[in-house]
């Protein structure tokens, strides 16, 4: 049986400025996937691990977000302090024994780069493979 | 401020596997400033006890709420406003409020979701490091304002012991040596000469080892 993920994407909003430019049309043109949701952050700095815990809550397949190189976010530490979140969940879903590859932390380059879209194509191919997450209500 | 830190959550979710309707209950308190038990913390929690639930394919309701403190007659009446949301509480509070919660509500089952570990401070972001033992008798006045009971390994009062090594503990190199601090700092505040005071035995009655304690105070009581 095919298995589209639901994936939500989180990004500060120095990475994805351009992207959010693309529009729909011209993300779907460069490769992103449709099933990629972007929620967009002031900065990586106001990630909380529990808009990430939401987002499986919600019905996420898998989870991510996209922030600036670790030296080179624009309010100093945002994305260093959205790389601790993540990894709070990582560690979270491994208490759960859950896959932790489900949430994942990209350090992207600011404005449209094709690593971006990259990134979406690497978290659908991974979610894909492991299927359903196990979060939702019928698998065990 | 009493530090704590939570528990794992395969623990937590074990405690409540029977529950069907529970309370997360944050405090205000000290587990706030130390991001163990405030609103925050119980946002988290009650996430993932959501999640671990779902994933054992079982349906639990979830209510959050923090109360300013836990460890107060009055405010452990709040809990009131949750009535019939719950049947069962997970407290985030120190182990204090998860008493009064029981000591209070005779009915109440209450977990604790966190471990209470010591008095202490931040020492840096996202570090706090234990200063006190609350041992009931205060001797910083006699050792430069560094405490040698909760701060020395072996809670020496005539130290450095045998084990002290460039100023580290022989129990964990990563400790520095209380004894080595408490030396240096007297010596900056021209009173060195404290170190050669002997310590007399001491009666420990205060620490706890007297049964539990309790503070009166007649000028407060109605």
């Amino acid at each position: 049986m095919s298995f589209t993920p639901n994936i939500q994407a989180f990004c500060c909003h120095y990475t994805s400025q351009q992207t959010i430019a693309e529009g729909k049309e011209g993300l779907k043109r460069d490769g992103m996937p449709e099933n990629v949701t972007l929620n967009r952050l002031v900065c990586g700095g106001k990630l909380q691990v529990s808009t990430l815990l939401k987002a499986f809550e919600d019905g996420a397949d898998g989870v991510y977000f996209v922030g600036c190189p670790p030296d080179e976010c624009h309010n100093v530490k945002g994305s260093q302090r959205a790389a601790k979140k993540v990894a709070a969940v990582r560690q979270a879903l491994i208490e759960l024994s859950v896959e932790p590859e489900r949430v994942e932390m990209f350090h992207l380059e600011r404005g449209f780069h094709p690593e971006f879209v990259k990134a979406a194509q690497v978290m659908n191919k991974r979610i894909t493979a492991l299927g359903p997450c196990p979060f939702k209500g019928d698998s065990k | 401020m009493i530090i704590a830190e939570r528990k794992p959550v395969n623990e937590i979710l074990d405690m409540v596997k029977d529950a069907k309707k529970i309370l997360v209950l944050g405090c205000r308190g000290c587990v706030t400033v130390c991001s163990a038990g405030g609103e925050r913390e119980v946002e988290i929690l009650a996430s993932l006890i959501r999640l671990g639930m779902k994933k054992q394919g079982k349906k639990i309701q979830v209510t959050e709420g923090t109360l300013v403190r836990q460890c107060d007659r009055e405010y452990i009446d709040g809990i009131d406003q949750w009535k019939g949301k719950y049947d069962s509480i997970v407290s985030m509070a120190c182990g204090v409020g998860v008493n009064f919660i029981a000591n209070l509500r005779p009915t109440t089952i209450v977990y604790p979701a966190v471990n209470t570990s010591f008095f202490g401070g931040s020492a840096e972001q996202g570090v706090w490091t234990e200063q006190c033992a609350g041992c009931g008798d205060c001797v910083l006045h006699l050792t430069g304002g560094l405490c040698p009971i909760s701060r020395c390994a072996k809670s020496l009062f005539n130290g450095p012991c045998g084990g002290s090594v460039d100023g580290r503990c022989e129990i964990n190199p990563e400790t520095e040596c209380v004894w080595q601090l408490i030396h240096d700092r007297l010596g900056r505040i021209n009173n060195q000469e404290a170190m050669n005071t002997i310590a007399p035995i001491r009666d420990w009655r205060t620490a706890g080892h007297g049964g539990p304690r309790k503070t009166l105070r007649d000028d407060l009581t109605l």
